[in-house]
């Protein structure tokens, strides 16, 4: 008899078990612990947060973990239990110029007020493996110079902005931002909305996209107008008190791009900005996003929309990693219903052709 | 014959609600339900959940099914016809854990009827309930890429594209050579996809005493089509629908009008055809 790709609940079991264990790998070798996770594979765990929208560095380590270290599977773990979560409401909007910067850079001016602080990056590293690494020990600790949380640190974007250089960020009502996880994408977005499908989106996906901006397909010649990086206090108004509270501090990164605008006949030229923002330290992704932010910009800016980037349908709809990866896996579930109805199709389209070419030949022999 | 409804009420996570959607997001997918069925055929945009199952495993008709569950439920879930498939069985176990519900394997005992690619060949009846599983809600998704404009589309009821493309398929071919997910025109205003179900089973829910619910969890869409609804399959009339059809017969029950997998069951390529509703294949047996 056949054997059918048909498996019961036994082959799941043990499907389930061989995962387990896979997961644990040699056991001479000694297990993971979450806190290992989040010190030092940090910027994996800021990548789940934000891609799984749930800032959480326990839950972040245990997805990754569970998903031994797969960052899309584990983003899907921390969003499928984020989903079961009641809301309590929205924080009030993050004042990044209260920002604890651990790092903020400009690549416009070559000094802003407050400073330019390098912070950890990996800029300047030579890409050479370090070699001690392999080997456990001791590691010194790097001398820090005690942040200065007294004074708001002004962002770059409000100097060129005071000269009208540069556009005025968007007035703060737009209303209450939908949430995309509770309400269905409808289009044309909000900027807001589109900026919360960016964050919620693929780090790889944008890259490409912003990559692509840089490339012709779409350009609006970005520079760097500040990246700052570090902690936020979350301020949230409870209902029965009415006016906010501190609930906490979140690391974030954040990046505002200053692009170019030719302007028109009417407008005089001026700096236009795209925007991006990440939980924990995750420059790439912030960049990505706000060239991508702006690249989706071109309508509003009256420009022609021409390239994939600009293109908010086709960038909204596929940024979602958890999304795209589970439709893209889908194939392997078994169509065999579908492949049947395409074989028989088949077979009766080669059939038609076979009998004309047959007649062909015997009416051309005929002759 | 042997009781073949298994309740499995030993393993309820304390930490999820029954059947794992919180109340409110059931209530905001009824509400959603009961615009599809107002609107026959009308995909009604809903605040789809991230589910704890991938997207394309389900997630439309999971949502939908948790969303009508009760605990004097009985359910049936099948994948490709068939009870017995990965995905069906994980589904199945799915709600028999986060629902304690009660799950079956016959067609006729089940109150809902959650599948993927098929529908049951056994006739379905009043008050059953059919929840399709859709990866794709947008009939016209692959001639249109674009919601926007396929919305303005459905709202005009300027369906010409999709005339053009079976009469294209009739110029190139000499017949429609859709197979699958056949774009079906419903109660004579709009067209939907019937999932990917093979157009051998698009009659079946032409006027069907069941309701039919169509859940997209990554789309966020979720359409219907009430009970006795006429759904007429795309045509035209100098080339009529038509169903596949099988020169074998079951090896295994030897049906000779149910739908048939094919098997190849030895290196030379010998073939062997069965049904691909399991169900109905065993209780001819």
């Amino acid at each position: 008899m056949y054997v059918a790709v048909k498996g019961g609940e036994t082959a799941i079991a043990h499907s389930l078990d061989l995962v387990a264990d896979k997961r644990r790998g040699d056991r001479d070798v000694p297990e993971l612990s979450l806190d290992q996770i989040d010190q030092q594979l940090g910027l994996a765990v800021d990548r789940v947060m934000t891609e799984g929208s749930c800032y959480d560095r326990t839950l972040a380590a245990l997805a990754i973990k569970q998903a031994r270290g797969d960052l899309i599977e584990a983003i899907f773990l921390l969003r499928a239990y984020r989903t079961t979560l009641p809301r309590f409401g929205a924080s009030e909007p993050l004042d990044t110029t209260r920002m604890v910067a651990e790092r903020r850079i400009s690549s416009t001016f070559k000094d802003v007020p407050g400073g330019q602080v390098l912070g950890p990056t990996y800029d300047y590293t030579h890409r050479l493996l370090d070699f001690s690494l392999a080997a456990a020990g001791e590691r010194a600790e790097a001398p820090i110079a005690p942040a200065d949380a007294t004074h708001a640190l002004p962002r770059v974007g409000d100097i060129l902005q005071r000269d009208g250089l540069l556009e005025p960020p968007p007035s703060r009502n737009h209303g209450e931002a939908r949430d995309l996880t509770r309400d269905p994408l409808v289009l044309p977005a909000s900027r807001p909305l589109r900026l919360q499908n960016l964050a919620r989106g693929d780090e790889g996906f944008l890259l490409a996209l912003g990559y692509s901006t840089q490339r012709g397909y779409g350009n609006n010649h970005p520079f760097v107008g500040e990246i700052r990086y570090g902690h936020v206090p979350v301020s949230f108004v409870p209902e029965e008190l009415g006016f906010a509270i501190e609930i906490g501090e979140i690391d974030v990164t954040e990046c505002d791009m200053v692009n170019q605008f030719a302007g028109s006949h009417d407008v005089p030229p001026q700096f236009t900005r795209g925007y991006g923002l990440a939980f924990g330290h995750a420059e790439r992704k912030a960049m990505a996003m706000a060239l991508v932010d702006r690249a989706l910009r071109a309508e509003e800016l009256g420009e022609a929309v021409t390239s994939p980037a600009q293109d908010e349908e086709f960038v909204l709809a596929h940024s979602d990693n958890v999304e795209a990866s589970g439709f893209v896996q889908h194939l392997k579930l078994p169509h065999y219903v579908d492949f049947q109805s395409e074989l028989v199709v088949v077979r009766a389209l080669r059939a038609e052709v076979e009998k004309r070419l047959e007649q062909a030949a015997l009416a051309q022999a005929a002759e | 014959m042997p009781d073949t409804t298994i309740r499995d009420t030993s393993s309820q996570d304390a930490a999820y609600n029954y059947a794992y959607l919180d109340e409110q997001t059931k209530r905001m997918i009824r509400r959603a339900i009961l615009k599809a069925v107002a609107v026959p055929g009308y995909q009604v945009p809903f605040g789809g959940r991230e589910m704890p199952l991938p997207y394309g495993w389900g997630t439309g008709g999971i949502q939908v099914t948790a969303a009508l569950i009760g605990r004097d439920d009985t359910l049936k879930v099948i994948d490709q016809g068939a009870d017995d498939t990965t995905n069906a069985v994980s589904i199945r176990r799915f709600f028999a854990r986060v629902a304690q519900v009660a799950t079956t394997t016959h067609t006729g005992e089940a109150t809902i009827i959650q599948t993927r690619h098929r529908v049951p060949e056994t006739p379905l009846t009043d008050g059953q309930i059919l929840v399709f599983q859709v990866p794709i809600p947008e009939p016209l998704r692959m001639l249109e890429p674009r919601e926007t404009e396929t919305r303005t589309l459905h709202a005009l009821s300027e369906y010409g594209v999709m005339q053009v493309s079976l009469y294209e398929s009739i110029a190139r071919h000499g017949r429609i050579a859709k197979t699958y997910n056949y774009p079906v025109m419903v109660n004579g205003r709009y067209i939907m996809s019937p999932s990917p179900i093979p157009k051998f089973d698009n009659p079946k829910l032409d006027r069907s005493p069941a309701l039919q619910l169509y859940g997209a969890g990554r789309e966020k869409r979720i359409y219907a089509v009430p009970p006795h609804t006429p759904v007429k399959s795309l045509d035209f009339d100098d080339h009529p629908f038509e169903i596949e059809t099988w020169t074998e017969c079951c090896a295994l029950c030897g049906s000779t009008e149910s739908f048939l997998d094919e098997m190849i069951v030895d290196d030379t390529g010998k073939r062997l055809f069965v049904c691909s509703d399991t169900d109905y294949c065993e209780s001819r047996r």
